[in-house]
């Protein structure tokens, strides 16, 4: 196990490299005057070579990049061209909202998800094996943003029951510590303001959580029919033990290794996917600060934010890895 | 070890080899299709996607408007007998728009497809055929596109290319080649090992013929099956880059754009919206249902 975590820690080390390569050729990749190009026709010339020189632009390729990796490993992410303020600094509230409508979503993915799976397995060809599958098949066929301005249409504007938009009441906003706004309520002890986050959170994490949902669901189903039919599971039935132990903990125990990597894969996918959800619910995670860098040509912001979810994202994959022989402890590496 | 059988010398007489003539006489393929006819819901999607191909090839000869028509007097008319699905902030008919759309979005599906399709077949021929630092190289490239979440990569690469219709396609194609890249792959090499091959390379025949008589034709399914599911994630993907302003350009009748140009006017004309988004799902449905019946028919593994 040791030698194995060892040794995936190891093949980290190419993609890690490889992925900085990525985000560093951002800026050489654009058509023209990289410095040109970020302050617009109308700079001056003296503006181009001082910004030229801000970001390094005039040493040679080789240099240029292993300062860009000498300051990635001391925790520097640049400096945003727009505000002027550090990245890492800025980054992280964003990335807190995100995290904190990501980890709502995928709870709710996974808890739907696996439950309707498990139970669509076990009543396979009934009415509700059939129902939960089409809706999960329309759910992986639902374009995220218009579920979200479908949520936004009905449940925030026709009935009143959400809030349409934003994190928090902003007449009234709490200090921020973590920059979890569960978290952050509570301990200011504002009871009322944790209520005000969580009718916050609940459509912009069921937007965002609906397409993973149905993908966990479906994965769920296919997992448990193929273990319903071994062999163990008719033992411990002719055992006499009752059903639900026998589905919950004999069977979805053994069904449970491609449903985890499916929640490990989809909570990487939503990191970056939020954006999308992010844009429609003004929600001022790191999808939107991305985005809006785009739209400013804030080019250090780009490269930082889309390395950071890509690193983010790796990890993941790397714990989902190491979790299976903690979970099944016949994996052997 | 296909140089210690010269191609002069007469061959084993292979009987465990041969399969049973009986068994063999439906092919595949054909088992496939029956199969594949007996599944409602993958007709059901082959139906839909028939019906929006049509729609989009005779499109304008059913319109009775032009997409980019202007109309000052009709703005945010609701549905009516003149105009089906009402009309948008412009006075623009939302059915033309929509039946021009689909234009747009199977025209962006299937060459975001293809060209991931070419060329990850491509690279996962040549990494899994060649094998070695080859292999090594394409695959930890296909490692590092799949180290970023998917839009994301599409985002960037279009941040980096400017918004256009054309470089989002290009984003898609991108971001879907290591996924053909690794499937065929796996499929190359797992095929490599079967015995048939053997007999090919024992009989003599060259590289380049057992790649195209044995191991393409093999590998076909699933790239099949593959490039089905694509086709919907490449038209969602489009429509998400068009919604976030970075792919189709106005007056475009995209179909994620329409969605993003009419979203302030939901509350009081939520046709505008509504039809659209109702679009989009309806095609991506019909790509989902369709591979998924694919995907049964032609993978043994799943059949009962």
């Amino acid at each position: 196990m040791l030698a194995y975590t060892i040794r995936r820690l190891l093949m980290l080390i190419p993609v890690l490299l490889g992925m900085s390569i990525v985000t560093f050729a951002i800026i050489y990749l654009i058509p023209g005057n990289p410095a040109r190009i970020i302050l617009g026709d109308h700079a001056t010339e003296q503006a181009v070579a001082n910004l030229e020189e801000q970001l390094g632009l005039n040493d040679p390729l080789h240099i240029q990049y292993l300062n860009y990796i000498a300051n990635l490993l001391q925790g520097d992410l640049g400096t945003s061209i727009r505000t002027n303020a550090p990245i890492a600094s800025e980054l992280w509230p964003h990335l807190a909202a995100t995290f904190e409508l990501t980890i709502f979503a995928i709870a709710f993915a996974t808890f739907v998800g696996v439950n309707a799976g498990i139970i669509s397995a076990w009543k396979q060809n009934s009415w509700f094996d059939y129902l939960s599958m089409i809706i999960a098949l329309i759910g992986v066929s639902m374009p995220v943003f218009w579920l979200g301005l479908m949520q936004q249409w009905i449940f925030a504007q026709e009935l009143g029951w959400f809030p349409s938009f934003g994190r928090d009441n902003p007449r009234d906003p709490v200090q921020m510590i973590t920059g979890f706004h569960l978290i952050d309520t509570l301990l200011n002890g504002r009871v009322d303001q944790f209520w005000t986050a969580l009718k916050h959170l609940v459509m912009p994490g069921i937007a965002l959580g609906t397409i993973p949902m149905a993908i966990i669901a479906r994965m769920t189903r296919s997992s448990m029919l193929e273990v319903l039919r071994s062999d163990f599971i008719r033992t411990v039935e002719a055992k006499g033990t009752r059903t639900f132990f026998v589905i919950y903990r004999h069977a979805f125990k053994n069904a449970v290794i491609p449903v985890l990597t499916v929640v490990g894969l989809q909570t990487g996918t939503l990191l970056g996917g939020a954006i999308l959800t992010e844009t429609i619910f003004s929600w001022p995670g790191i999808g939107r600060y991305i985005f809006e860098a785009i739209g400013t040509r804030d080019y250090p912001v780009i490269q930082s934010g889309i390395l950071v979810i890509a690193f983010i994202f790796v990890i993941i994959n790397l714990i989902v890895d190491l979790l299976y022989s903690y979970i099944d402890p016949r994996i052997k590496y | 070890m296909e140089r210690e059988i010269s191609p002069g010398k007469p061959m084993l007489p292979n009987a465990p080899f041969q399969k049973d003539p009986v068994e063999d006489s439906v092919s595949p393929w054909r088992e496939a299709f029956w199969q594949l006819r007996k599944n409602k819901l993958a007709i059901f999607g082959a139906l839909i996607i028939i019906f929006f191909v049509l729609v989009a090839i005779i499109a304008p000869f059913f319109t009775p408007y032009e997409y980019d028509q202007l109309n000052a007097g009709e703005r945010l008319s609701a549905p009516s007998a003149d105009n089906w699905f009402g009309t948008d902030d412009l006075g623009r008919d939302i059915y033309t728009r929509i039946v021009y759309g689909a234009r747009i979005s199977l025209m962006v599906g299937f060459f975001a497809v293809t060209g991931a399709l070419v060329m990850g077949t491509l690279l996962g021929i040549i990494a899994g055929f060649f094998g070695k630092w080859v292999d090594m190289i394409i695959s930890r490239i296909f490692d590092i596109l799949l180290a970023f979440p998917s839009i994301l990569l599409a985002i960037a690469i279009v941040a980096i290319l400017g918004p256009s219709l054309q470089n989002a396609l290009l984003a898609i194609a991108i971001i879907n080649i290591p996924i053909f890249g690794r499937l065929v792959r796996s499929k190359v090499l797992s095929i490599r090992q079967e015995e048939y091959i053997l007999a090919a390379k024992a009989q003599g025949m060259k590289n380049g013929r057992i790649l195209f008589h044995h191991i393409l034709p093999n590998s076909t399914a699933p790239i099949i099956v593959q490039a089905t599911l694509s086709f919907g994630t490449a038209i969602l993907e489009a429509a998400a880059l068009g919604f976030l302003g970075l792919g189709a350009q106005a007056p475009m009748p995209e179909w994620g754009k329409m969605l993003s140009d009419s979203r302030q006017y939901i509350q009081s004309a939520p046709w505008t919206v509504l039809f659209p988004g109702l679009s989009i799902m309806l095609v991506v449905l019909g790509f989902n249902m369709l591979g998924d019946g694919l995907r049964d028919a032609l993978d043994p593994k799943m059949k009962n």
